[in-house]
Parts: C-alpha cells; structure tokens; sequence
C-alpha cells in the first residue's frame, strides 16, 4: 500500500464530495415532492416540509386513488404500454435482424437501411403527421399512440449493432445443421441478445409511459388519455382545467399542492419499480450496440 | 444461381414487410404532407382541392414581427444545452473515473441516470413545485442565504438560464454513459508507461485519458451541430407560460400554437418545414465533419 501524496487526498476529498452533491441534487427534488405527498395540506402550504413528510397523511393518496380520471388515466396507459411493447419489440426485432446481414448474403440491405434512416433524418413535422393520423381515423384510438412509433429506428440500430457483434461462426454453424433465418433469429440471436433486449425493452415501456403529447392531441376524448396527458392537463395548465380550482377547497385536508404531488409521485413509481431491475443491464447494452468494440 | 438467393432472401424481406408498411404510412405520407406549407390548406378542401400559393407561407413567416426572436430563442437556447450537455457529463465522467470505491461509484451512477427516465410531465410538476417563489424548496434554500426569491419560470430574464440548467440536470447523467465507456476502452498500458515516466494523476489525466477521450468528444460535439434549432419541445411546452414567451418561446412551441390552436396549418406547417431543412442540413453537415474529423460514419 503506497502512500497517498497531499495533493490526492485532498483531491479525493473534494471529488467524493462533488459527486455525493450531484447525486443529491438529483434525488432532493423527488424526495422534496415525495414529503410533501405525504403532508398535511397546512403544512405544505406554510412551506414546512423540506424532505420528511409533517403532520404524516395519506389523504392525498386516498384522494388521488379515488379520481375516476386518475384511475382512466392509468389503465389506459397501462393498456398502452403492453400494446406498444409488444409492437415495438416485435418490429424491432424483426427489422434488426434482416439489417445485420451483410450485402452478400442480403443484397437488398442498403435500400432497406436507408428507407428506415431517412425517417430518423427527415419527418413531415406536426401538422402533416396529425392530419395522417386523422385521415386513418385512428384518432380517439389506443392504436393512435401505438402505430405512428411503430418502427424505434433508433432501437432497431441499436439491437443491430448488437447482433452483428455475435460470433458470425454460430449462425454459420445453425444454417449448415439446416436452420432457417426465422429459427436462426428466435432460437439463437434472441437469447445471446438479452442485454440489448432488457436495454431497448426498458427504453420502449418508459417510452410508452411517458409519451404524453400524442395523447393529449390525438385523443379528442380526455377520457382515453394516457395517465401522463391527463397529469399534463390538470398540473402544467391547471387553467385549462375547472377541477383544479373549486372542487379542491371542498377537500379538508388536501390542498391543491399535496394532491399534485401525490399524483408525480404515483405516475412516476412504474418506472422508479423498473428502473433498477433493468438499470444493470443498460451499460452493457447501449455501450455493446453503440460503440463498435 | 440467382433464383436460390432470391429465394434464401425470402424469409428477410418477409420480416421486413410489416416495418415498412407502418413506416411508409406513418413516416412518408406524413412527409408527403408538406406540400400544404405551399398552399392556402382548407382542411375542408383536403390537400387535393386547396389552393397552391407558392412560397407566400414563407413569406408571411418571414414577415412576422416575432419570428426573429422566436428564432433567436430557438437558436440561444439550443446552444446553451448542448454546451452544457457536453460538458458537464464528461467532467461528471472524468471524476467518476477516479472514484475507486465501486459501492460509491455505482451507487451515484444509479441516482444521476434516474432522472431521465422521468417524463417532462412529472419533471414539469417537481420543477414547478421546487422552484416556487413563495414555498418552493430551492428559494427556500437561496433565502438561507439572503437572496430574494425568485419566479425561476415566470421571469423573462432567467426562463432561458431555469431551462438549460435543468435539461442539463435531466440528462447528464445520462449522457456520461457514453464518456465512461470510452474511458473503459482506453489502452491500461499507457498509464502505467506514464506513471514508469513519472507522471502524476493529473498529468495522467492530461496526457493519457483526455486524448484517449477525444474522438468519442469530437464525435459528440459534431453529432450535437444537428440539434442547433431544437431547443426541446417537451420541456418548453411544459414550463413556460406567456409571461416568458418574450424569451421562451421556440420555434417548435410556435408551430405548435399557430398550428394546432390558431389552425394555421399552411404557416405552420411552412415554419416546420423551415426548421426540418436547416436541421437536415446541419446533420448532412455534421455527418460529413464526423467522418472527416473523427473517423466515424454514422450514416
């Protein structure tokens, strides 16, 4: 063990110290809002609570849990994520798998590639893209907020990436035992894939759950809004919306305040719950499918 | 034996059918589309029926007293973020390399990646709340201090400033994954050639772990070229209000509101149009001085 000169300590010191604090201040808000879901309507108001909740209650939770629009909100996010997983993995994976071959074995590859890239580079913006929503008439429609994202390009690349680093033998081996690509792609690319997989699966589900802006434009009925449109509706432009106001002073003891934050911290648990099952493997994964190694 | 590929390569283009499909009506009619931004569109007429006006969208564009500063925004705001959004993760990467309690390491990893994960809804609420002049926590927090509060989000002066801090807050974290990584990669040998030559850790750092740095920072700050007109839309939308539309509003917020609101779908959709070309350009751009300059193509 060699002695740590002056100039390293003190170094260290000042670096474990600067980390610790970008660490914090990337947790107090959350914790802050946590308190302060937790907290009697008084207490919020007054500015009391930092990060404990005081006077500990659990009537905005009861209160939000009670909404009919907060549960709607839910399931149809709920309903969304499964929709959209299951049609965003397929595709994705479906789509990777022809674009990892090379030109010799799939001599149609560039002109697949570069259909699917230009869309990364260039889009119709938003006018164009709604009205295409409109016209199929998936407007009002779960589909609406499952179909135009259909294709992750970007994930598509990603897990690309990832299969054209998988030793070119085994495939090789698996088409002279006579596998098929369907086979080959299922029974051999899929499981040595997993890190890539639990990566853009962790990707597309808080893709899903967050996505709030097609939600609130192509759903002209605020009953099929996702969870996160309807929290845009009634926290960001609170007076676009009459439930707000009047219909909270009713409550004893929750304040617009304490109920908002109930709500950010219930929208935001699915994922906080996801986060660290999936977290080990997104290093590993995105570093894999991004950085040629 | 073309007909025996042919038929090998049947099972690939079947796997890509459905892809190209939804891609073709979701992603190219939608390009299609913009042929309104050169008509007086009447979504009663339909694209077929409307009138072609030529460039006069453009030129009402042009012409609108606050499309320069919508621009300017646009652009100020954009370049902060990505200054900042190089920075700050390659020194939070720099410093987390020199870490060598894994527990501790991997402990801050988990924290500063979480936020962005959260949507700009739920950060949207937390910032609201947390950046209250009367009860928010970091007022609060300044006031210890002696400062006045601040409304963070409904002053003109610091919008511009609220939103590059916490976009960078956001996704730092984040984007040090990519900096670790390259810091992973880089040769062991050479650091222990430098400490054979008497380098300290800090000359380390200069001499061995910045250059091994370089092409993956090069590569980001090119790629970044291509987002100078995006500012952030969910973020934007999200927090501003009119009182900070003098500096807050984006070009993105603009279409947004004389499209969807005003429906104004022709100036809009030309506005939109406008900024699809310049970001095409940049990234056409970008892509060429990545290959000249870091070796690496994305396309």
């Amino acid at each position: 063990m060699h002695k740590l000169s002056m100039g390293r300590k003190v170094f260290l010191v000042v670096n474990y110290t600067l980390l610790f604090f970008a660490a914090l201040a990337c947790i107090l808000p959350l914790i802050n809002v946590l308190a302060i879901s937790f907290s009697a309507k008084a207490a919020a108001a007054a500015g009391y609570v930092k990060l404990w909740p005081v006077d500990f209650t659990l009537s905005s939770y009861q209160y939000a849990l009670s909404k009919p629009e907060f549960l709607d909100g839910f399931f149809v996010s709920v309903e969304r994520v499964a929709l959209g997983f299951g049609v965003n993995m397929l595709l994705t994976v479906l789509t990777a798998y022809p674009l990892a071959k090379e030109r010799t074995s799939f001599r149609t590859r560039h002109i697949y590639a570069w259909f699917f890239i230009v869309t990364m580079l260039f889009n119709g913006g938003l006018i164009p893209t709604y009205m295409t929503i409109k016209e199929t008439g998936l407007l009002d429609s779960i589909w609406a907020l499952v179909l135009p994202g259909a294709v992750p390009v970007f994930n598509v690349i990603l897990l690309m990436n990832f299969f054209r680093n998988l030793p070119k033998e085994i495939e090789e081996a698996a088409l002279i035992d006579g596998a098929g690509h369907w086979r080959i792609l299922w029974q051999i690319f899929v499981p040595l894939s997993l890190p890539a997989i639990a990566t853009v699966t962790l990707f597309t589900v808080v893709h899903h759950w967050n996505s709030w802006f097609d939600g609130l434009i192509y759903m002209n009925s605020p009953a099929n809004y996702p969870l996160q449109s309807y929290l845009q509706t009634i926290i960001i432009t609170p007076e676009l919306n009459a439930v707000s106001g009047n219909e909270l002073l009713d409550m004893n003891e929750v304040s617009d305040r304490t109920f908002k934050a109930a709500q950010v911290f219930l929208a935001s648990l699915p994922v906080l719950l996801l986060y660290p099952f999936l977290q080990k493997f997104f290093m590993k994964g995105l570093v894999m499918g991004s950085v040629k190694g | 034996m073309s007909w025996k590929k042919s038929l090998q390569e049947m099972p690939l283009h079947i796997m890509l059918i459905p892809g190209v499909i939804l891609t073709l009506i979701f992603s190219y009619v939608p390009i299609a589309g913009i042929v309104i931004a050169f008509q007086n569109f009447k979504p009663a007429k339909g694209i077929f029926e409307s009138k072609w006006i030529g460039f006069e969208n453009f030129e009402y564009m042009l012409n609108m007293p606050n499309f320069t500063s919508i621009l300017w925004n646009t652009v100020f705001i954009a370049v902060l973020k990505i200054i900042a959004g190089l920075i700050v993760p390659i020194v939070a990467a720099l410093l987390l390399n020199e870490v060598a309690s894994a527990f501790f390491k991997r402990t801050v990893q988990t924290i500063i990646y979480f936020p962005h994960f959260l949507s700009w809804v739920i950060l949207g609420g937390i910032l609201i709340d947390i950046l209250s002049p009367s009860s928010g926590l970091v007022n609060q927090f300044l006031g210890l201090f002696g400062f006045e509060p601040t409304f963070f989000l409904g002053d003109d002066r610091w919008f511009p400033y609220t939103l590059v801090i916490s976009d960078t807050w956001k996704h730092f974290g984040y984007g040090t994954i990519v900096y670790l990584a390259a810091l992973t990669g880089i040769d062991q040998s050479l650091y222990e050639a430098a400490v054979v030559d008497g380098a300290d850790r800090w000359k380390q750092t200069l001499h061995v772990t910045l250059p091994g740095m370089m092409p993956i920072i090069t590569l980001m700050t090119v790629l970044s070229l291509g987002n100078v007109l995006n500012a952030g839309f969910e973020q934007v939308f999200n927090l501003y209000s009119p009182m900070v539309y003098s500096t807050g509003d984006i070009i993105d917020t603009f279409v947004y509101r004389i499209g969807l609101i005003d429906a104004q779908y022709g100036v809009a959709t030309a506005v939109g149009l406008f900024k699809s070309v310049i970001s095409f350009g940049l990234i056409v751009l970008s892509n060429k001085l990545a290959s000249t300059y870091a070796g690496y193509r994305v396309f």
